[in-house]
């Protein structure tokens, strides 16, 4: 299969994660004449998809609805969601975990075996299901099989996508590398589904993979199509010091405490609610997550932190839990502590402090997952239709990998199906050859200046300094101007490796010049954003401002290179912007 | 100042090589550094050259495993103070080509995969979502931990069979087909048979034990393997006896 599958499909997925597989399988389904492929840097299961903890959210129980599941979101959004795409995903997301239900997907069960749900942060109800704390690595081990089952969905393993071709305003296949011989390909295809993740990486401290370096969002942003929302950067509360690694929300959805040096819980100066014993939904550490990394920047300005070997971190209380249900419900939380910390939560206090989780920006994509770009779709964290508007909440990125994951295979199967097979025309195979032309200059490159790693340990300084949990037009002007420079110094950067066979190297060359265009959408996004909405919190902006704001930022990348940013207002449906209320 | 500590690399490169080399780097000995801390930290600032695979760095992606001083190891999930004073002995994964440096070929297990159709199988529509198969949290428990695979290929490192055999499935392979009979909710079983119990299915497996002791995540394939002959053994028994059964 990968390698030898013939080099034109009907439709290309670049990713094969929740969302590439998703999407696949729905291409597979919705047409059996079409042909389907899955191309990715890695192989599928070593998809990002993989290191999901806590859960995925669908309505299930009696007493919950629609209705209360799409407001926690848009309040949880601060009310730059799309409301009918998220009344939508709402709609179809009990579905879809029923499905990979039906597909073998081990969910954490009641004793009766009816599926058993957790409570998650900034929900009202008990809607996230779970296999245990590795929800995601299950989601993925089942949608990974399952895909096989499909013999028509072709897959290029371990292949690097490295540009879009566009066809008079139409997107008509890829320029890949296959990492095993290096060799250059074009990969011809009536329609193409990002599904690439997002680009954690552009930051020093993150949950996200190695992997996670906004090739999907640099893929789209250069071939035309904007990206929206990119100012939008979510910060996990519960981190571990130096590895980033990702103490699940539902540490404290099982009754886990934030504590200050004082032993004190914090969370209570920061109107989130009163101390309680046991969880209160929408309340203390079920608030969302942005509220909670922004109440632990000022526990440090107010000296109640504690000084780690690599920061300040507070301290994660499970003790109380005991032994019997950390290891039924968290038992991956436990490994992890006591693999990377060497910590036992069972009697020891976890430290932790907030990281660079999730992109709610992205894509920017229709509800059907359609791009402005004719026969470009994107799903997943790679994408922003928006369901998660200023502030994701924890477990409704799992089930929107499916919904718009299988959303997008439906659209983009609709529009390639009546696409007539062709050659590629002179101008794309031009293009073809100025890409390969590019990346063999790369890959000859002599004399570079200086190593990729000095230029991407800069960028993910610079980034964090300039738009972490708090910006200020002063921060991001400086980090712009680094970014600016850094561009210029990547232009000189040095390759030694000149091997075609799995060179890394040039990979991670490629990978950094993603990041850096990402970089660039991000600063200049969060520097006109002149208000604090959700995850964007400007210092000198400190209040939402629905008069001027209360709408997408779209930022396209103009013919000479330079960025553009535009508004889009925000789909309203049913909820009338408000006031974000929790725990009281 | 930091303690050091030397790493010795394997190091292939097809086109300037034609057999494996060591190169020996001598990096900063932190604490809290995992084996592939150690490796990042060569490609990053000493020699950019040097290929291995990695990504989520917290053991649950399966991407870095490598030889460590002899053992299967993951790189993420292994840490440098363990091996003080070293020096560490890091080469690629045995039992597989190897593509360049540390990175080796693993298609074969890509293609045995699909054979043991490691997928839910059931009689009913695709289209029928009614609601949930049941299944009590005791049913979960008869397969949970076959379930935890990450494809990792420790198990194949570890495995004798697998170096000697060419056609053997392999641990990994087996104990997902078994992860899928076992659970309540499959009926394919009877689809399975005819590929595990097979001279390159369970019946190559001469009990050596080495793939539970390589694995990261406690999926025990040898003792997958061991309770799928029997069961291969009782429906060989009962197609034998009851012939009409096989029909």
């Amino acid at each position: 299969m990968a390698g030898e599958a013939a080099s034109a499909h009907d439709v290309l997925v670049i990713g094969g994660g929740g969302a590439g597989l998703r999407a696949a399988i729905a291409v597979a389904e919705a047409d059996a004449g079409l042909s389907v492929a899955v191309i990715s840097k890695v192989y599928p299961m070593r998809s990002h998809t993989v290191s999901a903890e806590g859960g995925a959210a669908g309505v299930i129980r009696p007493g919950d609805s629609l209705e209360e599941h799409a407001h926690d979101t848009v309040s949880g959004g601060d009310w730059l969601c799309d409301q009918a795409a998220v009344e939508a995903f709402v709609a179809e997301a009990p579905r879809e975990l029923l499905r990979l239900e039906h597909w073998g997907c081990p969910w954490s069960r009641e004793s009766d075996g009816h599926v058993a749900v957790r409570p998650f942060g900034g929900m009202k109800q008990l809607r996230t299901w779970f296999a245990a704390d590795k929800t995601g690595f299950h989601m993925l081990h089942t949608l990974f099989p399952t895909s096989l089952k499909y013999e028509r969905i072709a897959r290029y393993d371990e292949w690097f996508v490295t540009k879009l071709l566009v066809d008079d305003g139409r997107v008509s296949g890829v320029v890949a590398i296959e990492l095993m011989s290096g060799r250059i390909e074009m990969i011809t295809a009536k329609a193409v589904i990002l599904c690439t993740g997002g680009c954690g990486r552009v930051y020093p401290f993150t949950t996200n993979a190695n992997i996670k370096t906004g090739d999907g969002m640099a893929l789209a942003y250069r071939a035309g199509a904007p990206l929206k929302d990119m100012e939008f950067v979510q910060y996990h509360p519960t981190g571990l010091p130096f590895t980033g690694i990702l103490i699940t929300e539902a540490a404290r959805a099982e009754g886990g405490w934030l504590l200050n040096k004082d032993g004190y819980r914090y969370l209570q100066d920061y109107d989130l609610g009163r101390p309680e014993p046991t969880p209160v939904l929408r309340s203390m550490e079920l608030g969302p997550r942005d509220r909670l990394s922004q109440a632990f920047v000022k526990e440090v300005e107010k000296g109640r932190t504690i000084d780690g070997p690599h920061g300040p971190v507070v301290h994660l209380d499970l003790r109380h839990l005991g032994e019997e249900l950390i290891t039924a419900k968290i038992p991956f939380v436990r490994e992890l502590c006591l693999e990377y910390e060497g910590i036992d939560p069972v009697r020891q206090l976890v430290p932790v402090r907030p990281v660079v989780h999730y992109m709610m920006g992205g894509v920017h994509t229709d509800i059907h997952g359609a791009t402005p770009l004719a026969g470009l779709y994107a799903a997943g964290e790679t994408a922003c239709v928006s369901i998660n508007g200023a502030n994701r909440l924890g477990s409704n990125s799992l089930p929107e990998c499916l919904v718009f994951g299988a959303r997008a295979g439906r659209a983009a199967a609709e529009y390639a199906a009546p696409v007539a097979s062709a050659e590629p025309p002179t101008p794309v195979r031009a293009q073809v050859a100025d890409e390969r032309r590019r990346l063999d200059g790369l890959l000859h490159r002599d004399g570079g200046r200086e190593p990729i790693s000095a230029i991407r340990t800069e960028m993910q300084r610079a980034v964090e300094e300039g738009a972490g949990i708090y910006r200020s037009a002063d921060s991001l002007a400086k980090a712009a101007d680094k970014l600016r420079e850094l561009r210029e110094r990547y232009a000189a950067a040095q390759i030694e490796d000149h091997s075609r066979t799995f060179n890394t190297e040039l990979i991670a060359a490629l990978e950094l010049s993603c990041m850096l265009d990402v970089a660039e959408t991000i600063m200049l996004c969060a520097q006109l954003r002149e208000e604090s909405r959700g995850a964007h919190q400007r210092i000198d902006f400190p209040a939402r401002d629905d008069e001027r704001f209360l709408a997408n930022s779209l930022i396209y990348r103009s013919a000479g290179g330079a960025p553009r940013v535009e508004y889009l207002p925000v789909t309203i449906t049913r909820w009338p912007p408000a006031e974000r209320v929790y725990g009281r | 100042m930091a303690d050091h500590i030397i790493l010795q690399v394997t190091r292939y490169r097809p086109e300037r090589e034609s057999e494996p080399t060591t190169q020996e780097y001598e990096i900063p000995l932190h604490e809290e550094w995992a084996v592939l801390d150690g490796l990042n930290h060569v490609k990053d600032q000493l020699d950019g050259t040097l290929s291995y695979r990695w990504s989520c760095r917290m053991g649950i992606c399966g991407s870095c495993g490598m030889t460590v001083n002899g053992e299967p190891r993951l790189t993420c999930a292994t840490f440098l103070t363990d091996y003080r004073p070293g020096p560490i002995r890091i080469e690629p994964l045995r039992n597989f080509p190897v593509i360049r440096d540390l990175v080796v070929e693993i298609g074969d297990f890509m293609r045995k995969l699909p054979e043991v159709k490691p997928w839910l199988i059931r009689d009913e529509d695709a289209a029928a979502l009614e609601g949930e198969l049941l299944q009590t949290p005791a049913e979960m428990d008869d397969y949970k931990r076959y379930s935890m695979c990450i494809n990792c290929m420790l198990c194949y490192s570890a495995c004798p069979i697998v170096g000697l055999e060419e056609g053997f499935l392999g641990p990994a392979v087996i104990a997902l087909a078994q992860r899928y009979n076992l659970d309540s909710r499959d009926k394919g079983a009877d689809e399975r048979l005819d590929v595990l119990s097979t001279a390159e299915g369970v019946w190559g497996c001469t009990f050596v034990g080495e793939c539970t002791t390589a694995c990261p995540k406690g999926v025990d394939p040898a003792g997958a393997i061991q309770q799928y002959k029997l069961t291969a053994a009782t429906e060989s028994l009962k197609s034998f006896l009851l012939p009409w059964r096989s029909a």
